[in-house]
């Protein structure tokens, strides 16, 4: 399956689950920010993300839990380097170029964007 | 005014599908008001859609509690779609079929079909039969397992004495 190919069902899950337009969706749309995913909507994303792809996905591995607030990695409301290595280490499907210029934490949850859901799933189809 | 929906569990496969019924009675006092007379509009009792999404959220919840023995507390989180074509009147019997769609330690997501049996002679679905009017797709946290650092009491407070009353009464639990 192509990237595009991906994307397209991509979308067609975010739309369903989301209720946005399918013009609002775009490879640099962020899930909270651009599209108001609230924390229920990312399981249900992950529910429709394993259907549509026939892929299983393990409870964190997508969108891992506390990842803002740990505070072995959290210092004066920001992510330290040892916890950006971490999170880079658990979560190989995201960009974090954006986030390492002004890593706040309670900007993780702006980490997860089309494009990462996208990469997650090309990864998950290779294995 | 006791929050149970639906009346009873009429057919449950653990963990797959559940199915109760909910009679619609001239005695609940908020059919009186849904809708009121109002100047030359005569009154309207009509089942308010909310609390056909309650009685779906009643049936597939428990569907999903059950899947675990209760030990669960399971909120219902989304409203993934609601579409109810009929209103339900008085004298009508809603019919919920819940099925699990998935499940896993933090939740469960449940599509459901929503059938009406209404009295009215000369209709299809009078005298007993059901016809579906509608879907609603929901989805459901497990909270213990998504408490986000809020602190919730340890007994089960979603599952309380009113549940077990109707679970008793329908034949699912002892």
């Amino acid at each position: 399956m192509t990237r595009d190919e991906i994307f397209e069902k991509v979308r067609t899950i975010l739309v369903d689950a989301l209720a946005v337009d399918e013009d609002d969706v775009a490879m640099e749309s962020i899930l909270t920010k651009d599209l108001g995913a609230e924390s229920i909507d990312f399981l249900d994303i992950v529910f429709k993300l394993e259907q549509a792809f026939s892929i299983k996905i393990g409870q964190g591995e997508l969108f891992p839990e506390g990842a803002g607030s740990d505070p072995r990695f959290v210092k004066d409301g920001k992510v330290t380097p040892d916890g950006i290595a971490k999170l880079k280490e658990r979560l190989p499907h995201v960009n974090f170029t954006r986030f390492e210029a002004d890593p706040q934490s309670s900007k993780v949850a702006e980490l997860f964007t089309v494009e990462t859901l996208v990469r997650f799933v090309e990864g998950k189809l290779k294995k | 005014m006791r929050w149970m929906w639906i009346d009873r569990v009429v057919e449950l496969v653990p963990a797959q599908r559940l199915v109760a019924i909910k009679h619609v009675s001239m005695a609940e006092e908020h059919l009186h008001d849904h809708f009121a007379a109002s100047g030359s509009h005569a009154a309207q009792p009509i089942m308010p859609m909310s609390l056909i999404v309650e009685g779906m959220a009643q049936t597939a919840g428990i569907m999903v509690g059950h899947a675990e023995q209760f030990r669960h507390k399971v909120i219902l989180a989304k409203v993934s779609k609601a579409e109810v074509r009929e209103d339900a009147t008085p004298g009508c019997t809603l019919r919920y079929t819940a099925t699990m769609e998935r499940m896993d330690a933090t939740g469960a997501s449940t599509r459901g079909v929503v059938e009406l049996c209404s009295p009215e002679l000369g209709r299809e679905g009078a005298g007993g039969s059901f016809r579906e009017v509608g879907t609603i797709d929901l989805m459901f946290s497990h909270l213990d397992n998504n408490m986000q650092g809020l602190a919730f009491p340890e007994h089960n407070f979603v599952f309380g004495e009113g549940f077990k009353t109707l679970l008793r009464m329908s034949g699912v639990i002892q």
